[in-house]
């Protein structure tokens, strides 16, 4: 299990590299850059500004200079806030970003376990049915149509819940973001329960269980829950991936100071290093909670841990 | 009074009864068999006593256990008698454990859940009736996975598991069939020495289980109870044609005629074969090693062996399906060798496979004509289809099946149908050589007896040459001209069948003989003839492989690896067969 553990993470190296460098090139080639305004500056101060960021050199030496940068740990200043490097930048949004992917992400775990597992207990009823209807539901509707729909709602319309961040305090201003970011999450981590406890009670051993006398709530707890969770563990690693890329759009409509947010903001800006560092940041995040992932799998399945 | 008492008992799956109008009753302390072919709706029966059957089955009748109704009862009520009262063991444990959950735990929540004993005092009774069950060091295999132990442990902790609550009747449903032989001999005896007071009803398809163990039998035909009664009379005068016809294609080891050797010129020949795998560690694991064989013209070789014996990796060596690591073989006096696809087209039309289960082996998309007809479109591709067509028929005739099958899709055919199906799709080339891997182990009594006699027939019509791969003794007695005792990927014994199965050489052959149950009362069962199971080819036993079971052993069997040598017509690998052959 070490040694795979280790192999693993030495593959995430070139996969690594291979983000870095995808990354730093689409960057560049977006039409525009980090100093073009509205209000254009001479030219002989643009050129004397991108000379000091080294933008004057040719892609490929840029490239080589942020890498050798990277390698010590320097994700390099921000172009639009001169006054921040991007690591500050990064440390200053991740802990919003983070507190409210990791409520969603906790909420769709449990609720989408739950309503899996209540729906398969119940297969082919109309309570079956009705979770899966929603389920279905909440996969279909993206985040930038359900978070408009649940602010006018909850927030506008009837008062219940803050609509905003800025200016309310407390619990509550997390209960409408996290919703939204989980929502489709519940949605899909209900389905793929539903669909392998249903494959594992009809296992040989389940029905060993029941001869044994155990009873629903036993043999859940016991027998099934275990091998239920492993197509979900499986898909933690993706859904890491979509919580992280939806809470973009969720920080901005609902204007959390989060990673997400600066992550828009610098792509607006052509800010290069500051959306480099938020990509190479994320993607070491997810290579990382990945490899977690295939460990927790070895936890779960005995079978795996042995070989 | 009766433990149990069954009354018209009708089993449905919508309108089709699966079982129906069974009535029977097991008595305190009795042992009852409940016997049958496959799908004749004993397993079913099983599952309804403890109300264990899907959903969708509907359940009519009367089932009392201990007088009080316990046929379509209420969850909760069946959950108090599951275990503590009725408890079963299963066919295969691989699939009825838990394999996320360590045995220790699996047996202690039975304990808690009938509130039979809690914390430590749990752990302790677990690991003591690990202990009962033969399982060694239980302390330890009370925090094993069931992949780590093997299958005749796996059983044990799965017996361990259905007698901790101590129960007034055990349901056994097929408990040894996914066992090797020697290790159902020693499950069988555990059953019996374990049962104490408990009533055992006791499921099986071969007559040889139940026969010296059961007070009585059931015998079920098609969902109907066709007869019951003490065994011994039911052996000596069966009243039902059901009990006839099972007794009829009952294979036994100790009668029927044997087939002469033959002594036609050797067609292929092996020599000093090995085959090795690496597993996931890239440990090598030398599955078949330094084996030597030949095979005459229209002569039946059979291979036998238990799990892991080698058997199945040497013929896909010689088919060349698998490398093969060292060795040659020499097929009409020219090498075979390489991979299959490399070899010339005669060499392989030459040589045929039939797999064990036809179901899995014929593609379930296409029709009986297209899966027969596919190997000539390979190998003769000039001729018409109607000149296919006719050949085609031809073998299908031949292998008893008639027009009427040639658009049929194989999960429209019976076992022994397919079976045929899959004999027809090989002889169609006209081999010289039939390798039948278990060909006949899926099969029951009369599909089985026409699937050997159609190989017989073919055999005498044409001279085929066949290598009959079986775990089955009975069977290979009945087919074989020569038989090879396979242990461990070594070659222990090779002699001709009357020989081998009157006097055999070599203690493993011995043994594999007295633990082969035999389908009479009246031949007394044997102790189980040897301990332990076979043991892993990643760590095999120094010197002889068969030492560490052997209670002939002595030291020069644990230092020096016997090579084979023919004594007395009979080529046997031990080096106490000669004092062995005069001390019988």
């Amino acid at each position: 299990m070490m040694r795979y553990a280790l192999h693993r993470l030495l593959w995430a190296i070139p996969t690594l590299l291979l983000v870095i460098v995808l990354a730093f090139l689409m960057v560049h080639a977006a039409p525009g850059g980090p100093f073009d305004d509205e209000r254009a500056p001479h030219p002989d101060v643009l050129a004397t500004v991108e000379a000091s960021y080294h933008l004057d050199e040719p892609l490929p030496q840029q490239l080589g200079r942020y890498l050798y940068g990277l390698i010590q740990g320097d994700l390099g200043p921000s172009f639009r806030y001169p006054n921040y490097s991007v690591s500050e930048l990064i440390g200053h949004g991740f802990p919003a970003s983070l507190k409210l992917g990791a409520l969603a992400m906790l909420l769709a775990v449990l609720v989408g376990v739950s309503a899996g597992t209540f729906a398969a207990l119940r297969q082919g009823s109309l309570t079956d049915r009705a979770v899966m209807s929603f389920a279905m539901t909440g996969i279909s509707i993206p985040v930038f149509v359900v978070a408009p729909v649940l602010v006018l709602l909850l927030a506008v319309k009837l008062h219940w819940l803050p609509a905003g961040w800025s200016g309310s305090a407390g619990a509550a201003k997390y209960v409408l973001p996290v919703i939204t970011l989980a929502l489709p999450q519940i949605a899909y981590i209900a389905r793929l329960t539903r669909a392998s406890m249903i494959d594992v009670l009809g296992r040989d051993f389940i029905r060993t269980a029941r001869a044994q006398g155990l009873g629903t709530r036993s043999i859940i707890r016991v027998h099934a829950l275990k091998p239920a969770m492993l197509p979900v563990l499986s898909y933690m690693g993706p859904a890491i991936a979509a919580i992280l890329t939806g809470s973009v759009v969720v920080e901005q409509v609902f204007g959390i100071p989060g990673l997400g947010a600066s992550f828009v903001q610098g792509a607006l800006n052509r800010d290069y290093t500051l959306v480099l560092g938020i990509v190479i940041f994320y993607a070491t995040l997810i290579i990382a909670l990945n490899l977690i992932v295939d460990v927790l799998y070895g936890v779960i399945d005995p079978r795996v841990r042995q070989q | 009074m009766s433990l149990l008492e069954v009354n018209n008992l009708r089993i449905c799956y919508g309108d089709t009864a699966v079982v129906d109008d069974v009535s029977f009753v097991v008595r305190r302390s009795e042992s009852v068999g409940l016997v049958g072919e496959s799908g004749c709706g004993k397993s079913q029966t099983a599952l309804a006593l403890l109300g264990l059957l899907p959903r969708d089955a509907s359940v009519s009748g009367s089932i009392r256990f201990d007088g009080a109704e316990i046929a379509n009862t209420s969850q909760r009520q069946l959950d108090e008698i599951r275990a503590t009262r009725i408890s079963i063991v299963f066919q295969d444990p691989m699939q009825a454990l838990n394999p996320y959950l360590r045995i220790g735990q699996q047996l202690r929540q039975i304990l808690l859940q009938h509130n039979l004993a809690r914390g430590t005092d749990a752990d302790e009774k677990v690991i003591a009736m690990l202990a009962r069950v033969g399982l060694p060091d239980p302390k330890q295999q009370f925090h094993a996975y069931p992949h780590q132990l093997s299958g005749g442990m796996r059983q044990r902790a799965m017996i361990a598991s259905a007698l901790i609550a101590r129960p007034d009747l055990l349901i056994a449903d097929e408990p040894t069939t996914a066992l090797d032989v020697t290790v159902q001999a020693q499950i069988l005896e555990l059953l019996e020495e374990l049962r104490d007071d408990t009533a055992l009803l006791l499921i099986t398809h071969d007559l040889g289980i139940v026969a010296g163990r059961c007070e009585r039998l059931l015998v079920f035909e098609a969902g109907k109870l066709v007869e019951s009664g003490p065994t011994g009379a039911m052996f000596a005068a069966p009243a039902s044609d059901s009990m006839k016809r099972l007794l009829k294609f009952a294979p036994r080891i100790d009668r029927g005629a044997i087939l002469p050797p033959a002594e036609g010129k050797t067609v292929l020949s092996v020599e000093g074969a090995s085959v090795s795998y690496r597993d996931a560690s890239h440990r090598e694991l030398r599955a078949v090693l330094d084996v030597t064989l030949s095979l005459r013209q229209a002569e039946t070789l059979a291979i036998v062996g238990e799990s892991g014996s080698g058997k199945t990796s040497l013929v896909r060596a010689l088919l060349g399906l698998i490398p093969m690591h060292a060795g040659r073989v020499v097929y009409a006096g020219q090498l075979l060798e390489g991979a299959v696809q490399t070899r010339a087209a005669a060499q392989r039309r030459d040589l045929q496979l039939v797999f064990q289960d036809p179901v899995s082996a014929l593609n379930p998309q296409m029709r009986v004509q297209s899966i027969v007809s596919e190997p000539l479109r390979v190998h003769a591709g000039e001729q018409t289809a109607q000149v296919r067509l006719a050949r085609v028929v031809a073998i299908l005739k031949k292998v008893g099946l008639n027009e009427s099958f040639l658009h049929r899709f194989p999960h429209q055919l019976s076992g022994g149908q397919a079976q045929r199906v899959a004999i027809a799709r090989s002889l169609i080339l006209e081999p010289k050589i039939l390798i039948c891997d278990e060909a006949v182990a899926a099969l029951d009594g009369s599909a089985r007896d026409q699937v050997l006699e159609l190989l017989r027939a073919v055999q005498r019509e044409s001279g085929l040459s066949i290598i009959f791969i079986s775990h089955d003794l009975a069977v290979v007695r009945s087919i074989s001209h020569r038989v090879a005792v396979l242990y461990l990927g070594r070659l222990l014994e090779v002699a001709d069948t009357a020989l081998l199965f009157s006097e055999p050489r070599h203690p493993y052959t011995r043994a594999l003989l007295d633990a082969s149950p035999v389908p009479d009362p009246l031949v007394p069962t044997h102790a189980a003839p040897i301990k332990g199971e076979v043991p892993s080819l990643l760590s095999p036993p120094s010197g002889c492989v068969f030492h560490p079971r052997c209670k002939f052993a002595d030291g020069v069997c644990s230092d020096k690896r016997p090579l084979l040598r023919e004594i007395a017509g009979v080529r046997v690998a031990c080096h106490h067969a000669e004092v062995l052959l005069k001390h019988p």
